[in-house]
């Protein structure tokens, strides 16, 4: 048994959609986060037309140079002229948390709502998928294909971080279908004859969207990150250069040691702005789709 | 019209569904056409768990529900968007039953997509604005507006306007006033009263003894899962027979009579575990041994016409 | 114990401006009285009660005294209150079942509870075991867990905390809402129980539900709106209401007895006004069948009879 609802009275505050976006330009986390990710975003488009070269790996110069107006970021023990690697690299970067953080989600979902409506049966068989994706020990496969796939590109790496990230999404998901399946909306569109896919589509889903959004976003920056351990450690893109591969070398040719700052400071701050700058967003966007963490 | 037959539902809960909790216990009953019926219990009687049944949003455990001479406790997905045309739900929260990112006329919308694809829009407009009028709504108040700028009243009425829609034969009405303030409570209920001198058959869910008193033709107690009297609502009103229907109308707060010493325990000692034997055992001051009442379950015995109690003691 | 409220007003702040939930509050309760709050959603007896213990992050203190046995009582400073919550004011809140911490064993919160006040769990036991032994609770309950205990007795073993320490008024919120019948009667003699027995000498209840109020109160105060509308003895609310809107109330509610066929109850039309930009006058002036010209000026809560107040110009003009 519930109580009448109690509230201080209808108020003439401006519609929720209208509502949400005054929230959303007002939140300092948000627009913080949005500008950093934004103007990094921007740089790989903007970048190229600044890059000289067009194989970053080319050599064009004889040894490592200091940063100078002819080489904004100087270039490496062998060379190669970073701003072109950094460049290229957050090109990379972009395309697997993209693309790596959409498969995530993408599947994350299906999984979790299908998992999360149906309940019963066909949730424990996908509970146990789930579990078992997720005590894989992933560089162990990842070695493997590397011993067999010589050639591997961005793509690659991508697809290999969206199919092993996926249960955290899953799991999220699936607990929110679940608490949103007992609503009364929901019994209500069952007695509309809608059929379960419907359901999930149209009354599910849209009732998550922020949810689900937050889900992406943080895929997205683990992907990243995933991404640059994996380049750190040698497993990463074979052709190309990304920003973790960056540090890789840096690291391996003592760069620190030398005192060559120029060759992992960009890229370090890079990867930490971007996933960071994410995250702020993240908690941002919490703040603007739950009223209840508004300040006023 | 409507008939349940022995039905029951089990959940199983502790670690591993080692433990069953019948939330329904072998519940029999009919609604006639045109007839409302009152389904009566407290938290934990199982009432809800009926109403879901009865609309297939659950499935049984045990027995079966017809509606109109069909069994419909095995009805699939097209047997069960036919079956809704005529058997439409309404619930306790209205706030809870409208999806609130859209706007809450969406459920007219919900309903012409599948059940009238082919109206034309003027014609189905009519058709709404029609069927809101017959609920006791102006159209320009309600529509395109969202959930949360209406009021409990308003949807509540919304909800039943568009189970009108659909020229429905039966409706579950499931804690529909409850949420409701004083003061539109009785709007509700009188709509309710009226739909049914039309011919709709009610099955009205609460826990509100004055309220199902005032709608109902005939009444249901429910404790714990099973039915312990039923029957005219006036003979089980006034000539209560089972001791939990006596507790009852003596603990109910009436506006112009003050309660009465009874010196009736009102609250268990413990609660007790439904196994065998009559579920208010733990509960009943006029319990006996003798009789069987911890050991046997009693069953529904016609005291006088249209009027049954499941007690040991009224069986002689 | 006296409470004396006088022009009391408690607004919310929202972005949109000020919820006018309490406007001008102004009543009296004499010693040991029990009086029923009663209204629908909105009329601001939550806020009322609510405000007279503490006043909560959205709301704001505009105006208005308050005076306990002729002390004044400073709710909008949160400090000064705490030597009055609990020992003179104590509340029994809405939702008082789910009130207690899930992770602590019923007589560690008590225990915690008491500490904070400086006193002696060990010294309060035996009292402590009094009160339970009176509300049909077995001692056994000090060392479970809030989750083994069902509904009325979570509402009961709350009510005992709460009335521990013999506070003069005791604020009860919609405590029998969310109870089934049988232990709603329970609990709602219980705390008749209390007052006689002088665990405390007020209570305020707070309900929507006017018959258990029937039941149980001295005096009735029916408020609209974030207004007062009528106070008097709850016989006279009930049986001769002087404002438009206790009558229609009242006579809106079924009752055992009355059936749609032979009786039909009439609701009142029309909807309570948005407390944000509240309209001028008699905020039940839209939805009055009595309305006239006077009512566009709103009507002084006034005595029209010994102990009975209302806030009407018709009631007035009857008066008269």
């Amino acid at each position: 048994m519930t109580l009448p609802i109690e509230a201080p009275a209808e108020t003439a505050v401006p519609r929720k959609r209208n509502e949400a976006l005054y929230f959303a330009l007002r939140n300092k986390k948000l627009v913080i986060g949005l500008s950093v990710v934004g103007f990094f975003l921007l740089l790989t488009f903007v970048g190229p037309l600044f890059v000289k070269v067009d194989n970053p790996n080319e050599y064009v110069a004889f040894g490592p140079l200091s940063p100078s107006s002819e080489y904004w970021f100087g270039t490496t023990t062998f060379g190669q002229d970073v701003f072109a690697q950094f460049i290229d690299g957050l090109g990379a970067t972009f395309l697997v948390g993209i693309v790596g953080g959409g498969i995530a989600t993408i599947v994350g979902m299906v999984v979790g709502f299908v998992a999360g409506y149906r309940g019963g049966i066909v949730d424990e068989i996908l509970n146990m998928l789930t579990n078992i994706v997720l005590v894989i020990p992933t560089l162990a496969i990842l070695l493997i294909v590397a011993a067999y796939l010589q050639v591997r590109g961005v793509m690659v790496e991508a697809l290999f971080i969206g199919f092993t990230s996926w249960p955290w999404a899953a799991r999220a998901i699936r607990a929110q279908t679940f608490s949103l399946n007992s609503r009364e909306f929901v019994d209500l569109a069952r007695l509309s004859g809608k059929n379960s896919y419907k359901i999930i589509f149209t009354e599910i889903a849209p009732n998550m969207s922020s949810y689900l959004f937050m889900t992406f976003i943080l895929m997205f920056g683990g992907a990243i990150l995933t991404a640059a351990t994996l380049d750190f450690i040698g497993l990463g893109p074979t052709q190309g250069v990304s920003l973790g591969l960056m540090m890789n070398n840096a690291l391996l040719w003592s760069a620190l040691h030398l005192g060559m700052w120029w060759w992992f400071i960009p890229p370090g701050i890079a990867i930490t702005s971007i996933v960071g700058g994410l995250y702020v967003m993240n908690v941002g966007l919490d703040e603007v789709f739950n009223p209840k963490l508004r300040e006023l | 019209m409507l008939k349940l037959d022995k039905v029951s539902k089990t959940y199983r809960v502790g670690a591993f569904g080692r433990n069953e909790l019948r939330a329904v216990n072998e519940v029999s009953f009919e609604v006639k056409a045109g007839e409302v019926v009152s389904l009566i219990g407290e938290s934990g009687s199982g009432k809800s768990t009926i109403g879901k049944m009865i609309l297939r949003l659950t499935t049984l455990s045990k027995g079966s529900i017809s509606f109109g001479g069909v069994d419909i406790s095995g009805h699939t997905r097209g047997d069960l968007r036919e079956y809704y045309r005529t058997v439409q739900g309404v619930f306790q929260d209205p706030f809870s039953s409208y999806n609130p990112i859209f706007k809450a006329d969406r459920v007219f919308k919900m309903i012409k997509d599948e059940y009238f694809p082919h109206v034309p829009n003027n014609v189905w407009t009519e058709k709404v604005e029609s069927s809101l009028e017959s609920v006791g709504l102006n159209p320009g108040d309600v529509l395109d507006k969202y959930p949360h700028q209406l009021s409990g009243g308003q949807l509540q009425r919304l909800l039943i306007g568009r189970a009108l829609l659909l020229d429905i034969d039966f409706l579950v009405a499931d804690e529909i006033i409850s949420m409701l303030d004083a003061s539109t409570r009785i709007d509700v209920l009188n709509l309710l009263a009226d739909l049914k001198s039309r011919g709709l058959s009610i099955l009205f869910i609460t826990h509100d003894l004055s309220l199902g008193y005032y709608i109902s033709d005939r009444s249901v107690i429910l404790y714990r899962g099973k039915i312990v009297e039923m029957g005219s609502t006036e003979k089980v009103f006034n000539n209560p027979l089972h001791p939990y229907t006596q507790m009852l109308m003596v603990a109910v707060p009436h506006l112009h009579e003050k309660w009465q010493d009874t010196g009736l325990p009102i609250e268990p000692e413990e609660i007790q575990e439904v196994g065998k034997g009559c579920p208010y055992y733990g509960r009943c001051p006029v319990a006996e041994t003798a009789l069987g009442c911890p050991t046997e379950n009693p069953q529904l015995i016609e005291v006088e016409p249209d009027h049954l109690v499941a007690c040991f003691l009224q069986q002689g | 114990m006296s409470l004396q409220v006088s022009n009391l007003r408690v607004y919310y702040q929202t972005l949109a401006g000020d919820v006018k939930a309490l406007d001008g509050a102004t009543f009296s309760i004499a010693d040991g009285e029990i009086m029923g709050l009663a209204g629908e959603s909105g009329c601001g007896k939550t806020t009322l009660g609510n405000s007279l213990i503490r006043l909560q992050s959205r709301m704001k203190y505009v105006e208005g005294e308050i005076l306990l046995d002729g002390k004044e009582v400073p709710i909008w400073d949160q400090h000064a209150m705490d030597p009055f919550r609990f020992e003179e004011i104590s509340i029994v809140p809405q939702y008082a079942m789910s009130a207690m911490n899930p992770t602590r064993k019923i007589g560690t919160m008590v225990s915690e509870l008491l500490h904070s006040r400086g006193i002696n769990y060990r010294a309060s036991l035996p009292e402590l075991k009094k009160r339970l032994d009176l509300v049909k609770l077995t001692h056994d309950v000090l060392s479970m867990y809030p989750i083994e205990l069902s509904g009325g007795m979570k509402q009961r073993m709350v009510m005992v905390l709460s009335t521990l320490l013999n506070p003069s008024l005791l604020i009860a919120d919609e405590i029998t809402s969310a109870l089934d019948v049988s232990s709603q009667r329970a609990v709602a003699e219980m705390l008749v129980e209390f007052r006689d027995r002088e665990f405390v000498k007020s209570i305020i209840v707070i309900t929507h539900d006017v018959s258990v109020l029937y039941q149980i109160a001295d005096s009735i105060l029916v408020m609209y709106a974030g207004k007062l509308a009528e106070k008097a003895a709850t016989e006279t609310i009930i049986n001769a209401p002087r404002h438009p809107y206790t009558e229609m109330l009242t006579a809106s509610l079924p009752e055992i007895g009355v059936k749609y066929s032979e009786r039909r109850l009439e609701g009142i039309p029309g909807k309570p006004p948005l407390l944000l930009n509240a309209p001028e006058g008699c905020r039940f002036r839209d939805r009055c069948p009595y309305a006239f010209e006077k009512c566009v000026v709103d009507p002084p809560f006034a005595e029209v009879d010994d102990n009975h107040f209302v806030a009407c110009w018709k009631a007035f003009e009857d008066y008269a």
